[in-house]
């Protein structure tokens, strides 16, 4: 779950992560009175969607910018009332754009050093992992690749939390002495409370900067959160905005279905997240182009497959549909039953390989076989990709 | 010998009496496994009934322990009280933990993880399906099943097999008895970024394991698991091994399904993971179809 700049901004104030002041707004009026309560000179009027690159987008209106300095209150009003209602186009949202439905109005501060902070949960030591490096503002894959000498780590033991003395060394190798290694300190511990408190799977600062006037503060932030811990965290559920997600994808979440659109052409219906993939990579094999990634659980109910069937079909261009079930603990024939009665519910028209294997697969193969429609039975995984690449060439 | 449990291992079931772990224990026993007690908190002093079998419910772990012998459980659990069932099996001193429970946030899992550690209590999973050690009987009856997989499918034998998916699991086992090859362990470690045990763990017991010749590793995108098993199967592996990566496919930044399984920061990609399987010296199967015959192939029973 991802969740907007303003949301990030919110978290950090509230665990007490040292941010620029920054208030957001959903109407021109409100933009104006958050710049004047604000106040300065210096301000900018961030567009709030979750896509990236909104700096360089242009919104349908013809307005460029999706990130925008101004100077006065009245002049946040103009902007805010460019963007808000209006579709955003960035190289991350596809042609159609995101509809901003919300401004965030901050200071702008001037800037001496920018800096980079993340906190990760790390796979090889299984702990809490902090990342940090001087070359803030910049992509951290590209520092990796080009100055890895420049990113250090500190790991986290997760049963003490994050140590004072951990802060300073973190602070003193980003080059933070005396009166900001104390901020650094104050800073690093907000953050990974924060991390830790909402079940976060990472968060990142970039820039982490340091202003003329000796301030350190959190200018951008990107959060991950660990969707397991979602049932104890109503604060960060509350912050998601369905709206920026697939809606194929918020359809298939309603139904316990784990469904991620991809962009080919043969839609795939599996059981298990791991035949699930593999079954992507084996139509890719044959010559085809996996439309989707569609997991539906060990059990696979009638009401289950007729709601996969739906979201695989309201992606227009898929052709052609292939089910791979292995029926370990489930009966194949009440599987085979699912899928013939969701296929005469949605009135399926395109070619549909079904591959059955497991508990009963003969009675389950007869019932397909019998039922009238024109689905296409294969035997293995390669022959079930054959055939639906097939089919799909041959229509 | 098989690893890790025999056909003699005393089981005990957490979550005997929620539907899900209900019904597999039913499925366990049916496969001759021997369940010897259920633990439900509250429901202490009552029997799990499943055909001729009358199984003990106890309050706590320890006591199920204490009077039955189990020394193995199987936590089915709900996910937020999973991580506190796997502690109680570490503090009554279990040799080995299997949690089936999908979806157990993961700051729970780490600390379970660095609490568990260099304790005597092994942990596979979460979000696993389990491990077979089939037994001698018709379909592989008499075995040790623990956890959600089909016990039919198996047959006792020589391959060993690790793998982080449950069906992908099944597709191979079935694909090696099809051919008439049995299994000696299957080992299914769970698709969360952080388990118990890995998939080098489980190849070096593999390794010791007399009865196992050949071994099947199955993997996906996501962490370095799988670099490392390979790496060190390369150096001190003295059998056969047949691997399968999946997710090729798979767009990066995403997660399928399993949360351990997405590419990050170009990181865990199924391209690498294959590169070093093939370094080390594993037969990598190109399609999940052929995760048997690729190994039958390299082991030269083909």
């Amino acid at each position: 779950m991802n969740i907007h700049e303003y949301q990030a901004r919110e978290l950090f104030e509230k665990f007490g992560v040292a941010t620029s002041k920054g208030h957001v707004a959903s109407t021109p009026e409100e933009a104006e009175k958050a710049a004047a309560a604000i106040g300065g000179s210096n301000l900018v009027v961030k567009a709030q969607i979750h896509a990236g690159g909104r700096g360089k987008g242009t919104f349908t209106n013809g307005f460029q910018g999706g990130v925008k300095l101004v100077h006065t209150p009245t002049e946040a009003r103009d902007i805010a009332s460019k963007m808000l209602g209006h579709a955003l186009v960035t190289k991350q949202t596809g042609p159609e754009g995101r509809v901003v439905n919300k401004v965030f109005i901050a200071e702008a501060v001037d800037i001496s050093r920018e800096l980079y902070i993340a906190i990760l949960v790390d796979r090889a030591t299984s702990a809490p992992m902090i990342i940090a490096s001087t070359e803030g503002g910049m992509d951290i894959e590209t520092v990796a690749e080009h100055t890895p000498e420049k990113i250090f780590h500190v790991s986290v033991d997760p049963l003490l939390g994050l140590q004072p003395f951990q802060t300073r060394k973190i602070a003193a190798n980003l080059g933070l002495r005396g009166p900001l290694m104390t901020q650094a300190s104050k800073l690093f511990t907000a953050l990974y409370r924060t991390f830790i408190e909402s079940d976060c799977s990472m968060v990142e600062i970039n820039p982490l900067v340091v202003t003329p006037d000796g301030r350190l503060l959190a200018l951008d932030a990107k959060f991950n959160f660990d969707d397991n811990a979602l049932y104890r965290q109503p604060a960060i559920v509350a912050m998601r905005d369905k709206e920026e997600e697939d809606p194929r994808e918020v359809a298939a979440s309603e139904f316990n279905l784990n469904y991620i659109g991809l962009d080919g052409n043969i839609a795939c219906l599996v059981n298990g997240a791991g035949l699930a993939m593999a079954t992507m990579d084996i139509v890719q094999f044959a010559g085809g182009k996996p439309a989707n990634f569609l997991d539906v659980g060990g059990g696979a109910t009638k009401d289950q497959v007729c709601a996969a069937f739906k979201i695989i079909l309201s992606d227009k261009n898929v052709e052609g549909i292939l089910v791979n079930i292995f029926g370990g603990i489930m009966d194949c024939n009440v599987i085979a039953n699912g899928i013939v009665e969701a296929a005469r519910e949605v009135g399926l028209k395109l070619p549909l390989v079904v591959r059955l294997e497991g508990n009963n697969v003969e009675a389950g193969k007869k019932t397909l076989s019998e039922s009238g429609l024109t689905i296409i039975s294969a035997s293995t995984l390669a022959d079930a990709a054959q055939k639906i690449v097939a089919a799909v060439k041959a229509a | 010998m098989a690893i890790l449990v025999t056909p003699q291992t005393r089981i005990l079931v957490q979550g005997i009496t929620g539907s899900f772990g209900a019904r597999h224990a039913q499925l366990s026993l049916d496969y001759g496994t021997q369940v010897v007690a259920g633990v439900t908190p509250g429901k202490g002093g009552q029997f799990f009934e499943h055909g001729s079998h009358k199984v003990p419910i106890f309050d706590t772990v320890e006591e199920a322990a204490k009077q039955t012998g189990a020394t193995v459980s199987v936590v089915f659990v709900p996910p937020p009280f999973a991580a506190d069932a796997i502690l109680e099996c570490n503090d009554a001193g279990l040799d080995l933990v299997v949690a089936i429970t999908e979806g157990i946030p993961v700051f729970d899992m780490v600390r379970v993880k660095e609490k568990i550690r260099n304790s005597r209590t092994r942990l596979i999973g979460p979000n696993c399906p389990g491990l077979v050690t089939p037994g001698t009987g018709e379909k592989s009856h008499g075995g040790c099943r623990i956890g959600i997989a089909p016990g039919y499918i198996h047959k006792k034998g020589n391959v060993g097999v690790v793998s982080r998916s449950g069906t992908l699991t099944y597709e191979a086992v079935w694909q090696l008895t099809s051919r008439g090859f049995g299994q000696s362990t299957c080992v299914g470690i769970g698709g969360d970024p952080v388990n118990g045990t890995s998939h080098l763990d489980v190849l070096k017991m593999f390794n010791e394991d007399p009865e196992t010749e050949a071994i099947i590793m199955i993997g996906e995108i996501g962490g370095s698991a799988e670099e490392e098993a390979a790496n060190w199967a390369g150096e001190h592996c003295k059998k056969p091994i047949a691997g399968f990566i999946a997710g090729t496919t798979a767009p990066p930044g995403r997660r399928m399904g399993h949360a351990g399984a997405i590419v990050s920061g170009g990181q865990g990609t199924a391209e690498g993971k294959i590169a070093a399987m093939k370094a080390a010296g594993i037969a990598v199967a190109e399609t999940p179809s052929v995760m048997a015959e690729t190994l039958l192939r390299h082991w030269g029973k083909l």
